[in-house]
């Protein structure tokens, strides 16, 4: 075992992973032998396809013209105002096609795929954003998709269900282990290691063994750039503070990755403290309950028992219920670059609730819990203040659990 | 001489193959265990593969998913499946023992107190499913400092390159993966099996032993022409699922399988001297 020693110290986070995959002391790749020969060739096609200016150029086209980027970053003034704090800006990938983020990196994968000679492609997902994405670009790209869903996930993010089933995938329920993205992580890795040749995984966060938390990162990376060149035009400077939710992490890591080496602004990452961190209800890996183990391809910090049993989670959004995390916020969370929080499943509603008042956007339940937490950072903070805040994506597909908790049927 | 390089001696002098079970630890529960131990022994096993359950198993198909469910029902772990190696050991200084797991209870336990733990209990041989040569350097050099044979996977996938990784990090013997896929999957190729152990052979002596998809007593016998051991395991844990009410009964129908894929892998005429 490697020790936290082995991390960062200096202003060079944007280095990592090296060439063994790893984070500092996290990373790497934890999987049966199967899956080592198709990773490496995975791991040399990015390589030698992510500065290949006819790949580049295919992505910025679709990023532009299918996807709709650059998203904007919005002043959200009458929130700011509010709390009486710093502005805060949402970066809003919650306009991006299929409405949210995770759009950036099935394109990128899909195109992988496409130059790899695969013509199948499998994903897992919690929320249904995942899976929703990973199904519009297989249609888009035409190819065929299985999306693997925990059980209890199928029940609560039905729409989502039925969008992927209309984009032509099959939707596959999970009933083993805990019912959520864990299991249908597992599932993916099994059905993996059995089509390897013909199948493309599309994993959905910056987690899972090399290369997959690196380039999904690098996919989601655009997020970040935008943004910083968004808020040097908006405000002629960079922001005090970034936030963004943690379920694997993708979306914080997209919008961190450019201001890893920009010291002085503070990053956040957000995750789900559902009913309270006492409760033993909560996905909160980094922030509190967490230590370090391997789960899912990756040493990261884990939720697990005294016998290295991985544990069931809770949180209102099924994208944050998930007892890992992406291995390059371990290094960030241990080096002391980015500070992680909890937010509750109350909390979050009260976020969700306030943006959409105040203006007018509905944003998705792991969303609210980045707004959920720039609420209570805004008013400690000045009014020349600047947070941005990712909007990761909307909340149309969680009016059913709204709905259900007020009680209302549709 | 090692306990499984021992068996592996014996049976070879014989001109016999090894059979290899897998079951996992702890199902249907704990007391069940080391008496199936005992019974697949007297029934003809060589070795015995105990599975130490876990969660999160993403390499197992859905029986023995099942079976990891119904031991951690019974809250057994890493730790009771020491205890109940050490049991065995008991009345049986002889049978080799391999654990086949996942790499986080071990990374949960510490490598060296784990290393430590399993030789004193009596192990033999480690197989951690998802810890790869690249991986798991550190964990293979603490069990052969204390006499545990670190047993690594080889899989179809396996190219030139990590073969020889492979071989510089395995002991005891070679545990090939016949098929792409999880355990008690579809049916195996033979053909395609005898010509990646040639392969195999060439970057190493140790035994082979093939696992995943044998199921009966033809199957059994056709990998034995080619293979050194042959590890049956999913079809021993259905029967597992199927008596789990009435240990007795799985016992008895375990030990039938057994000692019927005993004499279907000794009556094969080996492929090689």
């Amino acid at each position: 075992m490697s020790t936290a020693n082995d991390g960062p110290t200096g202003g060079d986070f944007s280095r990592y992973p090296d060439a063994a995959g790893r984070f500092g002391a996290y990373g790497g790749q934890f999987v049966a032998e199967t899956l080592m020969a198709p990773l490496e060739e995975l791991a040399a096609a990015y390589a030698r396809l992510r500065n290949d200016p006819d790949f580049i150029a295919e992505l910025d086209y679709d990023l532009q013209y299918y996807v709709g980027r650059p998203s904007p970053l919005y002043y959200a003034e009458r929130l700011s105002k509010s709390l009486g704090g710093a502005r805060i800006y949402l970066k809003r990938e919650d306009l991006n096609h299929t409405g949210a983020h995770k759009i950036n990196n099935c394109i990128g994968q899909a195109l992988l795929a496409k130059r790899m000679g695969k013509t199948r492609v499998i994903a897992e997902t919690g929320a249904g954003q995942h899976g929703v994405a990973t199904a519009t670009v297989a249609a888009r790209f035409g190819m065929k998709c299985v999306v693997y869903m925990g059980a209890e996930d199928v029940q609560r993010q039905s729409p989502n269900v039925f969008r992927m089933k209309l984009l032509g995938a099959e939707v596959v329920p999970v009933q083993a282990g805990t019912r959520t993205l864990k299991d249908a992580l597992n599932e993916a890795m099994r059905d993996w290691v059995t089509n390897v040749d013909d199948t493309f995984y599309i994993i959905g966060t910056v987690a899972g063994p090399h290369p997959y938390p690196m380039l999904v990162r690098d996919f989601q990376a655009v997020i970040g750039r935008e943004a910083k060149r968004q808020i040097l035009a908006a405000e002629g400077r960079l922001p005090d503070a970034l936030v963004a939710c943690v379920g694997g992490g993708s979306n914080a890591m997209g919008l961190f990755h450019a201001f890893l080496d920009d010291r002085n602004v503070a990053l956040y990452g957000v995750e789900a403290a559902g009913r309270g961190i006492d409760s033993g209800q909560h996905a909160v890996r980094l922030a509190a309950a967490g230590r370090p183990g391997v789960l899912h391809g990756n040493r990261t910090y884990l939720l697990e028992d005294d016998d290295g049993q991985i544990l069931g989670t809770h949180s209102i959004s099924a994208g944050l219920d998930y007892p890992g995390v992406g291995p390059e916020h371990a290094m960030l969370k241990d080096a002391g670059r980015a500070n992680y929080v909890g937010i509750t499943d109350d909390e979050a509603l009260e976020g969700f609730e306030t943006l959409t008042r105040l203006e007018g956007i509905i944003p998705a339940l792991e969303s609210s819990h980045a707004i959920a937490y720039a609420l209570k950072l805004a008013p400690t903070m000045r009014k020349d203040q600047i947070i941005v805040v990712n909007l990761s994506g909307r909340g149309d597909k969680d009016i059913n659990t709204i709905a259900a908790m007020k009680g209302i049927s549709l | 001489m090692s306990r499984i390089e021992q068996a592996f001696a014996r049976r070879k002098a014989e001109g016999r193959k090894l059979l290899v079970s897998f079951f996992t630890a702890g199902d249907p529960n704990p007391d069940a265990t080391v008496p199936l131990m005992h019974a697949v022994v007297r029934a003809g096993v060589d070795i015995i593969e105990l599975g130490v359950p876990f969660s999160d198993p993403m390499a197992e198909g859905p029986v023995i998913q099942a079976a990891c469910e119904r031991a951690l029902r019974h809250g057994v772990s890493l730790r009771r499946v020491l205890d109940m190696v050490r049991e065995f050991r008991v009345h049986d200084p002889h049978t080799p023992v391999v654990l086949m797991g996942y790499a986080n209870p071990v990374e949960v336990m510490g490598y060296t107190r784990f290393a430590e733990a399993a030789a004193e209990a009596g192990v033999d041989g480690v197989i951690t499913v998802d810890l790869p040569p690249e991986e798991g350097a550190e964990l293979n050099a603490a069990l052969t400092a204390r006499g545990i044979d670190p047993v690594l996977l080889v899989a179809p996938t396996t190219t030139p390159a990590r073969l020889e990784r492979i071989s510089a990090a395995a002991r005891g013997f070679i545990y090939y993966v016949s098929l792409k896929g999880v355990t008690g999957a579809a049916t195996l190729d033979v053909d395609a099996v005898a010509e990646k152990l040639q392969e195999i052979r060439q970057a190493t002596t140790l035994p082979i032993g093939v696992g995943f998809g044998i199921r009966d007593a033809r199957s059994a016998a056709a990998v034995a022409r080619v293979a050194d051991a042959v590890v049956v395991g999913s079809a021993l844990v259905r029967l597992v699922e199927q008596h789990q009410d009435d240990t007795y009964k799985m016992r008895e129908a375990i030990v039938d399988l057994v000692a019927e894929l005993r004499q279907a892998i000794d009556t094969v005429e080996p492929a090689r001297a």
